[in-house]
């Protein structure tokens, strides 16, 4: 999946994947789809809720050794 | 305005004193809906904390200036930032140490009562779960039942009060939390029973817990008597300890039953069930006091916290145990059960030794209440 920009959240803990999320997304337009890396498991449930509260789309998610992938449309 | 840190043990003070409190809960909704922290006086907000990025302006109105406020979300973080943001707005807010996850381990010990020939009982309440488990100590000599996987708790309580720890018991095979039994035994050298019929699939070696077994703790006698009390699941053992106290496991709670659905066999294990509540307990002493392996609701905890009940009194007011027609018990124990708990399956793998998951996999296997009742 072609993304625009990538967010590399490896290490942090909530709620920096979110914060740094947000911002990258801010200077997407719409359409543009974000990838995000993190490696809190917590950032699986957040990340989807809160694409869902800010009209985005979660596209797809996978999880490479320890790493979750997230692809995130703008809405 | 600060923010101040407060722990477990500090939110745990005012479960037990009913003290009014204010918990702003930055979780998901669906993770607030299906767990939080339990206080008859405590009100409750609850909106994600990414709602709140761009500041809290939007929620000042609901956070009451006359009660304590309490930031709390799954790990600490996400609480520290918004109660960073409400201090800058003017408020005076904490946040809780650790979060949900350290709440869902902390334990509180609570002395019970004294045994006849010296020593005393105690019970751990585990408010975060609902879980309760018990050291038995007599003569420089404890015997930890039911113990959860917080075994460190248990170790340097037993060091704190100059005893060593020489039995360990598990009532019954927990599917819903992993038990510390094993580990404790093997770091203190001590015997670690189990009851067979639960314990058939297993890894490791135990001591099998029979009807009628015996141990002692200490030099005096104060007995742990095993009385086989099948049911919630084939092995389900009761504990009558120094003639006083019936650690009942899973069997019997204060207010509620043991289901006996989950190992997965609940129209098989009805007739056990009855047998055990409506039988063999009503053979014994009402006076003996009731000590539960959970509780389910705050309503079950008695003025200082512990949650204990005479026997009689239970046989007077526990519904479960006063269902004449068989028929309308089957179906209680049986049908419309509520949710099993969280990852069961997987919890009572853990607890025969067939997965060994680390420990934050255990942390989050365990997430969420017990719900090992039926009412």
């Amino acid at each position: 999946m072609e993304a625009t920009k990538v967010v590399d959240a490896k290490g942090l803990a909530c709620p920096m994947p979110i914060v740094k999320t947000k911002k990258a997304m801010n200077e997407l337009e719409t359409g543009q789809v974000l990838e995000i890396h993190a490696t809190d498991k917590g950032a699986k449930n957040d990340l989807a809720a809160w694409a869902k509260s800010g009209g985005h789309e979660l596209m797809k998610h996978e999880e490479e050794s320890d790493v979750l992938k997230f692809w995130i449309k703008k809405g | 305005m600060a923010v101040k840190p407060m722990t477990s043990k500090e939110v745990a003070k005012k479960v037990m004193n009913k003290e009014p409190f204010f918990i702003l809960d930055v979780r998901n909704e669906g993770d607030f809906a299906d767990w939080k922290i339990e206080g008859e006086n405590f009100d409750y907000f609850n909106i994600p904390y990414f709602e709140l990025l761009d500041g809290v302006e939007v929620i000042m109105d609901k956070i009451p200036t006359d009660k304590e406020v309490l930031v709390v979300c799954a790990k600490e973080g996400s609480s520290v930032m918004i109660a960073e943001f409400l201090s800058e707005a003017g408020l005076s807010v904490s946040y809780l140490v650790g979060g949900m996850k350290a709440w869902s381990e902390h334990l509180e010990p609570i002395n019970i009562g004294n045994l006849k020939d010296g020593g005393e009982i105690y019970q751990f309440v585990r408010l975060g779960k609902g879980c309760l488990s018990y050291m038995v100590v007599s003569n420089g000599e404890a015997a930890i039942i039911d113990s959860t996987r917080m075994t460190n708790v248990y170790i340097d309580f037993a060091n704190s009060i100059n005893a060593k720890i020489t039995h360990v018991f598990d009532t019954h095979l927990h599917a819903d939390h992993i038990s510390g039994g094993r580990v404790i035994a093997e770091m203190t050298h001590a015997t670690y029973w189990l009851p067979p019929k639960d314990a058939a699939e297993v890894t490791f070696e135990y001591r099998a817990l029979e009807d009628g077994t015996e141990v002692t703790i200490g030099t005096t006698a104060i007995n742990i008597h095993a009385l086989y009390s099948p049911g919630h699941t084939i092995g389900s053992t009761t504990f009558v300890v120094d003639d006083q106290y019936l650690l009942s496991g899973d069997t019997l709670f204060i207010d509620s039953i043991g289901r006996p659905d989950l190992a997965g066999l609940a129209e098989d294990w009805v007739a056990d069930l009855r047998e055990s509540l409506y039988k063999r307990y009503r053979e014994l002493s009402e006076e003996l006091v009731v000590l539960p392996a959970h509780f389910m609701i705050l309503e079950e905890l008695n003025e200082d916290g512990s949650v204990a009940e005479k026997l009689g009194t239970l046989f007077a007011k526990n519904h479960g145990l006063n269902i004449e027609d068989e028929e309308v018990f089957r179906k209680l124990v049986t049908e419309n059960l509520p949710p099993q708990p969280n990852a069961y399956q997987e919890i009572r793998e853990t607890n025969m030794g067939k997965i060994n998951p680390d420990e934050e996999k255990q942390r989050e296997m365990e997430i969420g209440p017990n719900r090992c009742a039926v009412r």
